[in-house]
């Protein structure tokens, strides 16, 4: 039963398909189609009530690597966890990762995801070298940034909407070994935050910071700015640390009281003592890019009403103020979730028409569902955002408005002119009612 | 007894779950002969695998329709002329028939069961004389708790699968002293093209990667029948037990 990583909204669909070949024809189908990957999104971009989803994680084969140009040609099912334990052994790393390694490379097109390496690499849509497309019409198209331009900006970041990606080719960068040399530094509050950011982004190609979103007054924007690059070649006789997959998962829903303030505060003050104490050593990637895919189906953690994801960035010119009230609004609100995540995002530009990175810093939050007063203090840090000039992150929305997202994605006219007639999702509908 | 094998032959082999085992087999060096009738989507897995295995085992590839029972024999000799050591089979071939169809038709019925059964059954007679002369091997056949108790929606496929795993049960007592071991894999609901019209929700619904890794598991291991995930096996006891006449009443029963 295909749902969205946060449990939000709760749909049913008319159809499910489970796809695997890449050549096969599109399914002859009255209601509108999507794919739907491994369905890690947090909202309701991957969901399509009513209609029919192409389950595509049964599409995941390797089709060809280029072990001396680094080019991987492969399905869009396969996960980039799946991807990385293939080309990391070889030397090769995904260019681009976001905080989870269970997303599906189409899902990481169509969403265009960014990661720690943002200010460094951009974002993934930027590595894609070509993406096959098969359209409703019946035609296949292969696009990239030198063949069908306009297709492929809108289909990077398209959220699925340009027709169903089958295989695409992607651009890998070479690395040494499997390992990254990261630093943690705890901060007090934001204007440490801005400071670290500034002295340590230049040099680090993957930062972010976590920070405690309960904190209030003087220790507003408190957390643990985290930094890393890939590890160096090791000199002969140097033992990496081993690393085995030790991860857990959570085995059921937790009653949703069991995360309030007291708790969450307790976990982000535990979070910042352990976290902050650490400085430099080696870590897997595994370790130190995915920390939370060791707990699996966290998504649980938040019971069976789901969470809300809220992510946004503001330009520079508005974010030291803009991102200093939503965290305060939301330590006020005391509904602060469990480590929120800050990121200065690089100047690299976009390539799809709805990407959402931009010159400017990302904030993240995670809110327990209470209803009606989650969806007002949601509202409440949308006036924040949109008096910035910002935007919100369409793969974490459930909730928001036409008007937000119009003025988020000024190209959302362009894009839509190539939206695939056959091909719609909740998103996409609440968008343009 | 219980090592991993060093050649085996997946019949079947483009299925979800025959796929995933396949990685897993190959990820621990175990070398593969992939036996499936579609020849497009076996060169594609085939490219798959040979990527994933990076030199480290060896893949193959045969096409051929295994819904053709009276063929399989003759199919088999060719592959062991072909990998003398292989040591290990895993017979993942099979179709859901559509049971109202099968009700309507009985030509539509005998192919299930042809596919489903027979041909297995054939298969599995060619391999049990080979293996038993070498007095090794281990032989692995995917069925289905659908065997376990016949249901007003789903008899067909079930009386297919419940009569291969008597056939199993059988071979096994023969094998067994002669050093073959037989293994009966109950999958139960899994997430796979062939169910993608049922109302797949809930918590007993698992991923083909699951069933795949208990395979794997299964192949090392000392198990006879090997439900898929774990908890099928007190679940279909539990059902066995209900008598027949206050079952045929249950809404279960359908």
């Amino acid at each position: 039963m295909p749902t969205s990583w946060n449990r939000l909204p709760q749909v049913r669909h008319a159809r499910l398909i489970d796809w695997r070949d890449r050549d096969a024809a599109l399914p002859v189908s009255a209601t509108p189609v999507l794919a739907w990957g491994n369905g890690r999104s947090r909202g309701d971009v991957c969901l399509n009530d009513g209609g029919t989803l192409l389950l595509t994680g049964g599409m995941d084969r390797l089709i060809a690597f280029d072990r001396v140009s680094g080019v991987l040609e492969c399905e869009t099912g396969l996960t980039l966890g799946d991807a990385l334990r293939f080309c990391m052994p070889q030397g090769w790393m995904l260019p681009v990762v976001p905080g989870t390694q269970f997303v599906t490379v189409g899902g990481a097109i169509a969403n265009d995801v960014h990661g720690r390496n943002h200010h460094h690499a951009g974002n993934f849509g930027r590595h894609v070298l070509s993406i096959e497309l098969a359209r409703s019409t019946g035609e296949r198209v292969r696009v990239g940034p030198d063949r069908e331009p306009e297709l492929f900006a809108a289909t990077v970041g398209g959220l699925g909407l340009t027709g169903l990606m089958t295989h695409v080719r992607l651009q890998l960068v070479p690395v040494s070994n499997a390992f990254l040399l990261t630093e943690n530094v705890a901060f007090r509050h934001l204007d440490e935050f801005w400071e670290l950011d500034a002295r340590l982004g230049s040099h680090w190609p993957y930062t972010v910071a976590r920070i405690d979103g309960l904190a209030r007054g003087s220790r507003l924007g408190r957390g643990v700015f985290l930094a890393g690059r890939h590890a160096p070649p090791q000199p002969a006789g140097v033992r990496l640390p081993l690393w085995r997959d030790a991860s857990r998962s959570v085995p059921l829903d937790l009653p949703s009281w069991m995360l309030n303030r007291y708790s969450v505060r307790a976990l982000n003050s535990m979070y910042r003592w352990v976290a902050g104490r650490r400085g430099r050593r080696l870590q897997h990637y595994q370790t130190a890019l995915f920390p939370l895919d060791r707990v699996q189906d966290w998504n649980r953690l938040y019971g069976r009403s789901g969470f809300f994801s809220y992510q946004c960035v503001l330009p520079h010119a508005s974010a030291r103020d803009g991102i200093r009230t939503l965290l305060r609004r939301t330590a006020a609100s005391g509904q602060g979730s469990f480590l929120a995540t800050l990121k200065t995002f690089g100047e690299l530009p976009s390539p799809g028409m709805l990407s959402f990175p931009r010159p400017g810093v990302t904030l993240a939050l995670d809110f327990l569902n209470h209803g009606s007063r989650t969806q007002r203090l949601l509202s409440d840090l949308d006036d924040v955002v949109a008096g910035a000039g910002g935007a919100l992150y369409p793969a974490k929305d459930a909730r928001m408005s036409v008007t937000m997202f119009r003025r988020g994605f000024p190209q959302w006219e362009r894009f839509a002119g190539f939206v695939d007639p056959a091909f719609s999702s909740t998103f996409w509908r609440r968008i343009n009612p | 007894m219980s090592t991993a094998p060093r050649r085996i032959a997946i019949f079947g082999a483009t299925s979800r779950i025959a796929t995933e085992a396949a990685r897993l087999w190959l990820a621990r060096g175990v070398n593969l002969v992939l036996i499936a009738r579609n020849a497009e989507r076996l060169r594609m897995l085939d490219d798959d695998l040979v990527l994933r295995g990076g030199g480290l085992a060896e893949v193959n590839v045969v096409t051929a329709d295994l819904g053709e029972p009276e063929a399989l024999p003759a199919l088999w000799t060719s592959l062991i002329e072909r990998f003398p050591d292989l040591d290990a089979v895993l017979i993942a071939h099979g179709t859901l028939p559509n049971q109202r169809r099968c009700e309507a038709d009985p030509e539509v019925m005998l192919e299930a069961m042809r596919v489903n059964a027979l041909s297995a059954m054939a298969l599995l007679t060619a391999i049990a004389n080979d293996f038993e002369a070498r007095g090794s091997g281990t032989i692995g056949v995917i069925g289905s708790v659908a065997g376990d108790r016949g249901r007003r929606n789903r008899y067909v496929y079930g009386a297919a699968k419940g009569m291969l795993a008597l056939f199993l049960q059988g071979l096994r007592t023969r094998l067994h002293e002669k050093g073959v071991r037989v293994i009966t894999i109950k999958p139960a609901l899994v997430t796979t093209p062939m169910t993608q019209d049922f109302d797949r929700q809930g918590p007993l619904w698992s991923r083909p990667e699951r069933v795949a890794r208990g395979i794997v598991r299964a192949f090392g291991g000392r198990g006879n029948v090997v439900y898929l995930p774990w908890f099928w096996r007190p679940v279909t006891w539990a059902i066995h037990l209900i008598p027949e006449g206050i079952f045929k009443r249950l809404a279960l029963a359908r």
